[in-house]
């Protein structure tokens, strides 16, 4: 194990998000106070409360699986992508490591990065609600696994990109529409029966609900479902890194 | 260039002699790769780099320069044969194997916004060595980086990011140094200060393979030759002895008065005319071009006056490096 390659991966990735710590930690935290805002105050004062819970502390664990889940996968995806974009990926490609510390190194650097956000943001809501975390053991699981999940999710996608138009396009067109119908601002119990089926099909539900049983003990679906469904997650992005490494897909031809 | 003669007699031994011939640091065998789009870049190339040696493959664009670069580096994979570097197979001990080879490619590339410094100490760690500060520092004052240290990589000029590449490929202390057309677009003040630090280098005991289109680098740097063309090894060869043996020697003699053919006195040299009788050109073999081609030299100019041919002027050329190996390619192709 070259350890001391995935440290230099690992400390060289977190070095640039400090450089760049605007748009890396402060404009996710500026959008999310705007939630809070919009949704938590504006909307939130008309609708009292969700399954005992006041509605702006309800959309919290929402908001920070919002984030969790795009900014894994915008982290993970640069960190990749860009070494191949500017042609600097031949020094890792040359160094005596192998595929899984390389991945250690860009999903590992992405993951903390993103983990670091959601407490971050979790603290920034402190601030606008009161908020008592019933399973905060779980809560950190949840967080984690998330942030691994979907940056391992983002690494495959830096890979796969071969312009910034790519880059973009899984984040826009899958991430973000499946996050918003996943949940977060809303309890699936308020949906009609035939969107909650369908709903069910969204794998952010279960992601969201867990996450939301941790703070609150209530959830949309079973808390086993949901580690399940990471669970799921997880082996499936593993699989396909794997595939990637074995085939030399889109890094070595 | 005093110090370095103690190795260049061993060296040359080494690789003229079979019987007490080392291990080579590099070992190809059976090299072939084609790619998905059906391009065969190699052809079952085999080749042996020794240790110690400065190495220039030359060879046309498309030749398949960067792809057996590529492939001993860990970044293509191969279709088929192997690769070992110093005993280590590049795919199943590939960690020994490329602990020893540092590369500087061809294409100029770099974290735009990282720092000199922050981008070899990287490069240094990547490949699994302790940090080591004053190895750098080294480095980078070698390479005249050290006032740049800490500027962004995007203010640097094309040579400096050269440079950086260098130190790059240099921060792990390699035994082997790839450097894939090293002087591309490099001004000649900057190509000379880069032979100087390969030379060094190769004074340490590093053993360096470069690609170049430059006849002229290889012919000033290089201890051996290898011809690369289509994808196939055409020729490989100490450049002295490729030189001496596909190099000829011309004496041209520009006459007073134009002659209409070579006066039969003279016609056992190998004598031609040329431009309408105006110019008297004798080749001869550059091997033979020592002690005893100046004495035949002077002979037949001796010869030629006394069968009363004047001449206004004179020049000899050796055919280049450049010559013979446009002539390889165009046989070949």
């Amino acid at each position: 194990m070259n350890l001391q390659a995935v440290r230099s991966i690992y400390v060289f990735e977190m070095a640039r998000a400090g450089r760049t710590l605007l748009q890396s930690l402060i404009s996710p935290v500026i959008s999310t106070s705007l939630y809070f805002v919009v949704f938590g105050a504006a909307i939130g004062s008309r609708i009292q409360e969700v399954e005992g819970v006041s509605y702006g502390a309800f959309i919290v664990p929402g908001l920070i699986m919002l984030m969790l889940l795009t900014q894994s996968v915008s982290n993970a995806s640069f960190g990749i992508f860009f070494p191949k974009f500017t042609g600097t990926i031949y020094e890792v490609l040359s160094a005596p490591i192998s595929y899984f510390e390389i991945v250690l190194g860009y999903v590992g650097a992405a993951a903390s990065k993103s983990a670091i956000l959601g407490l971050v943001i979790l603290g920034t809501a402190n601030f606008f609600v009161d908020l008592h975390i019933q399973h905060p053991f779980m809560m950190m699981l949840f967080l984690l696994l998330t942030a691994l999940t979907f940056s391992l999710l983002g690494f495959i996608i830096g890979i796969w990109a071969d312009s910034f138009e790519k880059l973009q396009l899984v984040p826009l067109l899958i991430i973000t529409p499946l996050t918003f119908l996943g949940g977060s601002f809303y309890s699936i119990d308020m949906l009609p029966p035939l969107w909650q089926a369908v709903t069910l099909a969204n794998p952010v539900v279960y992601l969201v609900s867990g996450f939301r049983w941790s703070f609150y003990g209530i959830s949309d679906v079973s808390v086993v479902a949901s580690l399940v469904m990471i669970g799921v997650f997880l082996a499936v992005s593993l699989a396909v890194i794997s595939w990637i490494f074995r085939t030399g897909y889109r890094l070595r031809p | 260039m005093n110090h370095e003669t103690p190795t260049a007699p061993a060296r040359k031994t080494q690789t003229e002699s079979h019987a007490a011939r080392p291990a080579p640091v590099i070992a190809i065998s059976g090299l072939s790769k084609r790619y998905d789009s059906g391009f065969e870049a190699l052809k079952h190339v085999d080749l042996e780099i020794q240790r110690g040696e400065i190495f220039a493959l030359l060879g046309p664009n498309g030749a398949g320069k960067t792809t057996l670069i590529s492939i001993i580096c860990g970044l293509v994979n191969a279709t088929g044969g192997s690769v070992v570097v110093d005993g280590h197979d590049s795919v199943t001990d590939y960690r020994a194997a490329r602990a020893k080879i540092g590369l500087v490619p061809q294409e100029l590339t770099s974290d735009a916004f990282e720092t000199v410094w922050n981008t070899v100490r990287f490069s240094r760690g990547l490949f699994g060595k302790a940090p080591n500060d004053t190895h750098i520092e080294q480095v980078l004052k070698a390479l005249s980086l050290w006032d740049k240290r800490k500027n962004q990589l995007i203010t640097l000029s094309g040579g400096m990011k050269r440079r950086v590449l260098i130190a790059k490929a240099l921060a792990h202390e390699p035994e082997i140094l790839f450097l894939d057309e090293p002087t591309a677009g490099v001004d000649v003040e900057l190509r000379r200060d880069m032979w100087e630090v390969v030379r060094e280098l190769r004074n340490s005991g590093v053993t360096i393979i470069l690609t170049t289109h430059y006849i002229e680098e290889a012919e000033e740097m290089a201890d051996r030759i290898g011809v690369i063309n289509g994808g196939e090894i055409v020729l490989v060869r100490e450049k002295a002895a490729l030189m001496r043996q596909l190099g000829s020697k011309q004496l041209t003699l520009h006459l007073q008065t134009p002659l209409a053919s070579v006066p039969p006195a003279l016609a056992h040299h190998p004598l031609t005319l040329a431009e309408d009788g105006n110019v008297l050109v004798y080749t001869y073999d550059a091997s033979e071009a020592g002690d005893s081609g100046h004495v035949s030299i002077s002979a037949l100019i001796n010869e030629i006056e006394a069968a009363g041919i004047r001449f206004k002027d004179l020049h000899t050329k050796q055919s280049s490096l450049e010559d013979i190996f446009v002539n390889l390619v165009r046989e070949r192709s």
